[in-house]
């Protein structure tokens, strides 16, 4: 007993077969520096090789989708700002723009405008939270300053927005929270400029880096059809050579009448996904960029009783007003029955929303498809064959966020 | 390709397998003979023009409780996306409550291992064929499955044993050719 505690606190097992003496057995997790959350790989190594690889996940398991039966439709909105919290407003808005598929209602044209900029904000820190953590994991700490630094500035100013840094809940069924402030679009164009700087920052100092390119091409390469066998979507998946994001291929919320490219790699190894990503920060500064130019004026929450409160001088002026409110708060927004799915392009991919109503005000059945659980299933495979270090280089490559992960 | 297109090939091709087509917001569904879905998945995969090669998500549904539900228990939704042809499908079976078992789609789409353990540790539906039916995001002494109706969200349950993950590393090491 004391052996084997002794041994697992090590991270060491002991195989039972007399067969694999020469292997040693380490565990990658599941608390570990570079797992930016609680992930646990478990491998076989045979000097610094990684021979086999599985994975274990499920420590950050909350029940998420139980969670949602229990609560009326409004109420699972803060529930999605945890599944992936470091863009938490894409979870906010594929979960709206679902329910709101569900009932029918098209929401103004200001609100869709918002949730495209906010959306493309979110996915710039997305990136840069992933390819600055990835960086250090391969020893290069000044980049992860640079992009952090403007990370908060973005973060200052979705606070502004909504109050909140990271669990958001900005959106709402119908439209959005409260409109922005008037120095909002200055402030984003000053943030942006910041933004372009730090990636010629960051790109000076890895783009012709010797040890950055050792460390990255050729290394841990999925093919695209293994990737499309495993469902990778975003840039994981754009990586490997594949052209497909649902804002192209499935355009909503009007991303069809903007001028972006879609960045896409060639061999699907780390290198690839770390500069898809920074290639798609860019595409997302130039969509911010015509988002603010075409920013029409209107409200910001559609007028749909069903699920948008009256304005308060409705609320107590008028029965027709206080009933609406009462309608609402009480007996909350019910969608006929009926199932539905629906994708958005999140930072790390196709992030669905599969809703079950049943007419009440509680959703009946929510499933969320993360896309990292695709990428996270397929960890093991990649990493088999490559060295201790290069898995590291890999996790942070196919950005791994437990919340969503582990639902 | 329009959904009655599909619908005609697997007509022609699998008869008897297509047992009901809905439309969900704009999406095909199809409900298929549970019995055969491996069959029904492989044809959507394979058939040029069809050629699904995505296997989206996997949806584990209880309708237990769901008012005026007199079909079976629990249900399965595959979720598929082609990526050459650029459409979607909806694929459902419905499995009875007694036995809530399904044969294993892993040796279509590597994704579905995971998907169908995910499916397995939440509502307790079983894969035949399964190479590694363990539970997914709970731990692995739970009892029960949370996602059932009948699982009430209150319990709690006190876990703590680690799991070695020495049995899937040993099936993986020979999988691997590795002894």
């Amino acid at each position: 007993m004391t052996e084997n505690l002794h041994s697992s606190s090590l991270g060491l097992e002991e195989s039972t077969s007399p067969d694999h003496r020469d292997l040693l057995f380490v565990n990658l997790g599941p608390s570990h520096p570079a797992t930016h959350g609680a992930l646990r790989a478990f491998c076989a190594l045979d000097g610094e090789t990684i021979v086999a690889a599985v994975v274990e996940q499920g420590y950050l398991h909350r029940g998420f989708e139980k969670d949602c039966e229990s609560h009326t439709f409004q109420q699972a909105i803060p529930y999605t700002d945890r599944l992936n919290y470091v863009s938490a407003m894409m979870n906010n808005v594929g979960y709206c723009k679902a329910v709101e598929k569900m009932l029918g209602i098209q929401i103004p044209d200001r609100a869709v405008t918002l949730r495209v900029l906010i959306c493309e904000l979110n996915r710039i820190i997305d990136h840069v939270v992933c390819v600055g953590a990835n960086l250090v994991d391969l020893g290069a700490l000044t980049n992860f300053w640079y992009f952090f630094n403007v990370r908060e500035k973005v973060y200052d100013i979705l606070e502004k927005l909504c109050g909140a840094r990271l669990t958001s809940s900005y959106t709402r069924i119908g439209g959005l929270m409260r409109d922005v402030y008037p120095e909002f679009g200055d402030e984003v164009r000053a943030v942006l400029q910041d933004v372009q700087t730090s990636l010629k920052d960051v790109k000076g100092l890895i783009a012709k880096n010797r040890i950055f390119l050792d460390r990255t091409k050729d290394v841990c390469v999925i093919t695209k059809e293994r990737a499309i066998s495993y469902g990778f979507t975003g840039p994981t998946l754009r990586a490997c050579g594949m052209d497909y994001d649902l804002r192209k291929a499935e355009p909503y919320y009007g991303y069809d009448q903007y001028e972006f490219e879609v960045p896409v790699g060639t061999t699907g190894d780390v290198y690839d996904r770390i500069f898809v990503r920074l290639y798609e920060v860019e595409e997302s500064i130039s969509i911010i960029l015509q988002a603010l130019k075409r920013l029409p004026e209107g409200p910001i929450m559609t007028d749909d009783k069903r699920v948008a409160l009256p304005p308060k001088t409705q609320t107590y002026g008028n029965i027709e007003g206080l009933m609406n409110h009462f309608k609402i708060i009480m007996h909350g927004i019910c969608p006929e029955p009926g199932e539905i799915y629906d994708a958005t392009e999140a930072a790390n991919g196709e992030l669905g929303y599969t809703i079950i109503a049943d007419g009440s005000k509680n959703p009946y059945r929510v499933k969320c498809r993360p896309p990292c659980f695709m990428n996270f299933a397929a960890f093991g495979e990649m990493i088999e064959g490559s060295m201790v270090a290069d898995a590291i280089a890999n996790l942070g490559s196919i950005n791994i966020i437990a919340g969503e992960l582990d639902r | 390709m329009e959904a009655t297109e599909i619908v005609e090939q697997l007509n022609h091709s699998l008869p008897g397998t297509v047992r009901n087509v809905l439309d969900r917001f704009g999406q095909a569904e199809l409900e298929i003979d549970p019995v055969r879905t491996v069959e029904v998945l492989r044809f959507l995969q394979q058939t040029p023009g069809l050629e699904f090669n995505m296997l989206v998500d996997l949806v584990s549904l209880d309708y237990s409780t769901f008012p005026g539900w007199t079909g079976p228990r629990f249900g399965l939704l595959y979720l598929l996306k082609s990526l050459t042809q650029g459409h979607r499908l909806q694929v459902k079976t419905y499995l009875s409550a007694e036995n809530p078992q399904s044969p294993s789609v892993t040796s279509l789409w590597a994704n579905a291992n995971h998907l169908e353990r995910e499916a397995f540790d939440q509502m307790g539906i079983r894969f035949t064929g399964h190479p590694n039916l363990k539970r997914l995001l709970n731990h692995h002494e739970f009892v029960g499955h949370p996602l059932r109706k009948d699982y009430p969200i209150t319990r709690r349950q006190a876990l703590s044993a680690n799991q070695s993950l020495m049995d899937e590393m040993e099936a993986r090491l020979k999988e691997r050719g590795i002894s």
